[in-house]
């Protein structure tokens, strides 16, 4: 372990993670359009970097019930990411994406309870989109990265965060976050987080001669 | 009129008479509720790591369970508590995802709350109830007064410990 801390790198760390989350965001929309066979629009996402008591207050609330996708990273870069959306949004792309076979009433998404099928369809979104940012991440650093298989949690915004903000928390007082709307016919917000350890920090920033 | 306090994450907030803490949300953390229940003065601490010896970058105090308990129960006692009649009761340290990988961060709910039984018992105040481990998040609710703990969770009955 070296001394630098989530601070000193972060001025750096967030205009890459900008650009990231521009490429990601562009080739997450293309996936998500091809698997739920709409057109989708994704705006500019924004990159943040917040308190630990802010980040239930930016998702919506501590208390609104969200899907969250969690997976490992490893390779050339080591550490997890977490893609979160409200359970709501979820719903409705378990219903796109399963075209009919299985349709949730989105009104009454919050009380239904995901069996086996919707969550391996939420996975299967989380895949993507995790998916692409790492395929962004990877394309303009030239590193290695192999995503685990990704798990799924369904609870409170808060509990759901406290995991990725435990791992910003060995490091400093803040968490970095993309928010990235997209739409189809509704509107539907996500957040992207990832954290990689303190040396695949050095490992990305250095492969991008910023280091 | 009571109020109820809330409590973020890597905090602690102390209270008495009628007003109550709150945190929201507890996942691989863990809420450690303490009061005095002579005097009714109590407070709630929200931890989010086990250790601060562990980690470099430390000096947030509130965000770990040992450097957290301490500066409560010593603010508890500024207030007019009785270290040796403080009771504690603790909730949270679920796993929200199973076992991905070799992370270490994983286990960190139980972690948590294996350091904050540690930290207490070294502060020598028993732990009268816990809802602790699982895998799902929970809201709770402290009140000095009667040391009610509330613990609410998404899909299950609301509990008082």
């Amino acid at each position: 372990m070296n001394d630098l801390s989530m601070e000193q790198i972060t001025s750096q760390y967030f205009d890459v993670l900008k650009e990231l989350g521009n490429i990601g965001a562009g080739n997450a929309t293309t996936a998500l359009a091809q698997l739920m066979g709409s057109k989708i629009d994704m705006s500019v996402p924004q990159v943040r970097l917040l308190e630990f008591q802010e980040v239930g207050e930016i998702v919506g609330g501590e208390e609104r019930i969200m899907v969250g996708i969690y997976l490992q990273v490893e390779g050339d870069v080591e550490g997890s990411m977490m893609f979160i959306i409200d359970k709501r949004a979820a719903a409705h792309m378990v219903n796109k994406l399963m075209a009919g076979m299985l349709v949730i009433d989105e009104n009454k998404a919050e009380e239904y309870n995901f069996g086996e099928m919707e969550c391996s369809a939420v996975k299967e979104v989380g895949n993507i989109i995790t998916g692409a940012y790492l395929n962004a991440l990877s394309g303009i650093t030239g590193l290695k990265i192999f995503p685990s298989v990704p798990q799924i949690g369904i609870d409170m915004a808060g509990a759901l965060l406290s995991v990725p903000a435990v791992e910003f928390g060995i490091y400093g007082d803040n968490i970095l976050l993309i928010q990235t709307n997209f739409s189809d016919d509704v509107e539907l917000d996500g957040y992207f987080i990832m954290i990689p350890d303190m040396e695949s920090y050095e490992k990305i920033l250095s492969s991008l001669g910023v280091m | 009129m009571s109020n109820i306090i809330k409590v973020g994450m890597a905090d602690w907030k102390t209270c008495q008479g009628e007003d109550g803490v709150i945190t929201v949300g507890l996942g691989s953390c863990v809420g450690i509720a303490i009061r005095d229940p002579r005097t009714g003065i109590g407070g709630l601490a929200h931890i989010m790591l086990p250790d601060s010896t562990e980690i470099h970058n430390n000096s947030n105090r509130p965000k770990f369970a040992d450097t957290g308990i301490t500066d409560m129960v010593e603010a508890l006692t500024r207030m007019g508590a009785s270290r040796f009649r403080m009771v504690a009761k603790i909730a949270g340290g679920a796993q929200m995802f199973a076992g991905v990988g070799k992370n270490d961060a994983i286990r960190v709910g139980e972690r948590n709350v294996l350091a904050s039984k540690k930290k207490l018992m070294e502060l020598r105040i028993p732990i009268l109830a816990e809802d602790t481990g699982s895998t799902y998040g929970r809201t709770v609710i402290f009140y000095p007064k009667n040391g009610d703990f509330h613990i609410r969770s998404i899909g299950l009955p609301e509990k008082i410990i």
